[in-house]
């Protein structure tokens, strides 16, 4: 069932660590240019489908397709080359580099070993790390090392090392977790605005966040997908009531 | 100005560095009498070393405990030509088969093996010097890097491929010369090595040689590539999670290192005119990381001055006290680990920020007891600061 609507389609993808099946027959289709968020208790097995994806865990079953081409058993490096990227729970950024450093290493430009070493920063790459750095609320920190941001500034700082590659399909793990209202507010709006030209995947916690910038919502328990759809029709499912009120 | 800018960050560095070539191209010839010019020269051989334990080591976070291995396949392949050199069947007469080297005659092999022929070529003998190494290390670090293998796991892996290698070479007398090395080098295409004009000479190219590695090497720290290094070493999968090959990138780097080492080694022969296994171990192996990390093993400049100062150490201290010198090396190394991580250069880049930090205080307080003249004396108190500024 390939449908060109989709820019992901993973089916009955599995994985187990000797013997404990943390993702069990996990079906997910990914619309273009839209928000689908992933929620689930504690050990539902939501990051471990993240890595799947990008290639941070082997799968031990299943099927990653990308644009009709096959994910699984690429090395990460190439899955981010296709466009696929990925934003870790913990803010993943280079503290010791500044803020234009980090997002200019970002740049797809020369990411051979000979392509570092003869890298010059031209113009256009400038002016793509400036209007990143725009989209993102830097703009002004510029010249600020990663390490001194806020730690919403850091998770924001890389959303943008993702938008310099200019992926297709964004993967965010908890990207408003340890943030103040006001910060998850302009979380919610960035990745509002980001999601117009590309699909965005998110894990998330917060209920209200999730209502904010979900197109779709994907209900996980046991490493099973146990609900689908919009935020309302999953709310209203009786197995995902059960799931989260009930034991 | 634009390469300029890339090599030397800050009018600091560009000061060190001058300062530096100062030192290894004018004071020290000058002031030493060729026997202890030869032994400098001899440590900035190791330097060599140094200067790609700075790249892999202090910037990439890889700790290979292997170096000897790369300096001593440079300096064989050196000490190879030089010894067919030596063996033309004149002055090798006396011998059951005259016109090969003394060691083989000694173990009744009868005809040059096969992997000695082409080192009667010199061109093939001096890109062998670097690119052996290189091809080697390629092959070694692609097979453990490919596996994510990393950390003390390497460290372990390259030791262990040091042992084999000096065991290796230390077993098979007739092949490599064994346990007393090559010895008894005598020219160089005709030229003969062991003059005191030859000493020097040699001495200038290694210095040369020594200068443009550690250009390229701080030219290769303030690219991207640098910066890639450093982010490897602090956030690895963030770096593979933004499209770069980590793999790859460490692979090229240990092999950068492996074929620094291999000149150095070369140069080393050509000094001392001699090669053998006891520098192709762990003890050399060890002692070359001592002298980066006791220089400071983020700073290419303190990684080679490093070298000689250990080094300096060593020769006045074992004439003294030969027994006590491994006792003293250990201890110092352990308290650069401990009290110094960034070794010489990090002290003194420190304290420059320090003085820096005193010299404005006591300009401040000085305005204010006796305004003009002492903020004239306190700015260039402040321009007197050495500038060691060294990343």
């Amino acid at each position: 069932m390939s449908d060109r609507n989709f820019v992901l389609e993973v089916e009955d993808l599995g994985v187990s660590f000797d013997g404990f099946k943390a993702v069990d027959g996990f079906n997910f289709y990914l619309n273009r240019n839209s928000v689908h968020v992933i929620i689930g208790p504690n050990g539902a097995g939501k990051t471990t489908v993240l890595d799947l994806i990008c290639g941070k865990t082997r799968a031990t079953s299943g099927s990653i397709r990308f644009k009709d081409r096959e994910l699984r058993g690429t090395r990460e490096y190439k899955i981010v080359r296709l466009g696929v990227g990925r934003k870790f729970q913990n803010p993943s950024i280079y503290e010791n580099l500044t803020v234009l450093e980090n997002l200019e290493l970002s740049h797809p430009t020369g990411r051979g070993v000979f392509g570092c070493l003869f890298f010059r920063r031209t113009p256009e790459i400038m002016g793509k790390c400036l209007e990143i750095a725009e989209q993102i609320g830097l703009a002004d920190k510029l010249d600020t090392e990663g390490g001194i941001l806020s730690h919403g500034q850091k998770q924001w700082l890389e959303i943008g090392m993702l938008l310099m590659q200019n992926p297709e399909v964004i993967m965010l793990d908890e990207p408003v977790a340890g943030m103040s209202v006001r910060e998850r507010q302009e979380t919610s709006q960035l990745i509002r605005k980001i999601s117009q030209n590309r699909s965005v995947i998110v894990i998330e916690h917060d209920m209200e966040f999730v209502k904010e910038i979900a197109d779709r919502v994907t209900v996980m328990h046991m490493g099973k997908v146990i609900s689908e759809g919009s935020m309302e029709t999953v709310q209203n499912d009786p197995k995902v009531i059960e799931v989260y009120i009930g034991h | 100005m634009i390469f300029f800018r890339t090599l030397f960050k800050t009018k600091g560095e560009a000061i060190s560095f001058a300062v530096f070539v100062a030192l290894i191209a004018i004071i020290l010839p000058l002031a030493l009498p060729i026997f202890r010019l030869n032994l400098v020269g001899k440590y900035l051989s190791y330097g060599f070393v140094a200067i790609g334990l700075v790249l892999l080591w202090g910037r990439c976070g890889i700790l290979s405990l292997g170096q000897g291995v790369f300096f001593g396949l440079g300096g064989y392949c050196m000490a190879m030509f030089l010894k067919l050199e030596a063996s033309d069947p004149v002055s090798t007469s006396i011998q059951t088969t005259p016109g090969i080297p003394d060691f083989m005659d000694w173990n009744q092999i009868t005809q040059l093996p096969w992997f000695w022929e082409p080192f009667k070529s010199f061109t093939f003998a001096s890109c062998a010097v670097f690119l052996l190494p290189g091809l080697i290390a390629f092959i070694i670090g692609w097979a453990m890097f490919r596996r994510r293998v990393g950390g003390v796991y390497f460290a372990i892996i390259t030791q262990a491929i040091a042992l084999i290698l000096s065991l290796g070479i230390d077993g098979n007398q007739g092949f490599t010369g064994g346990r007393n090395g090559i010895t008894d080098l005598k020219t160089l295409l005709g030229w003969d090595i062991r003059t005191t004009g030859a000493q020097y000479t040699l001495y200038f190219l290694c210095v040369f040689l020594l200068l443009a590695s550690a250009l390229l090497a701080k030219y290769i720290i303030n690219t991207r590539f640098g910066r890639v290094l450093m982010a490897m070493r602090d956030r690895e999968d963030r770096v593979r999670f933004s499209g770069y090959d980590v793999a790859m990138c460490r692979t090229f780097v240990f092999a950068l290192a492996a074929m620094l080492s291999g000149l150095g080694g070369a140069l080393f022969v050509l000094q001392v005119g001699f090669m053998s296994p006891s520098l192709v171990g762990i003890i050399p192996s060890i002692e070359m990381v001592i002298f980066t990390a006791v220089g400071g093993r983020l700073s290419v400049i303190g990684a080679i001055l490093g070298c000689l100062i250990v080094n300096f150490g060593k020769t006045a201290f074992s004439e003294a006290y030969p027994d006590a010198w491994l006792y003293l090396m250990g201890g110092t190394f352990i308290a650069v680990v401990m009290f110094f991580p960034d070794g010489l250069a990090g002290i003194l880049d420190k304290s420059g920020t320090l003085k820096a930090k005193l010299s404005t205080l006591g300009t401040g307080l000085m305005k204010k007891l006796k305004p003009a003249e002492s903020a004239e004396k306190a700015s260039a108190a402040v321009a007197e600061i050495p500038k060691t500024a060294e990343p």
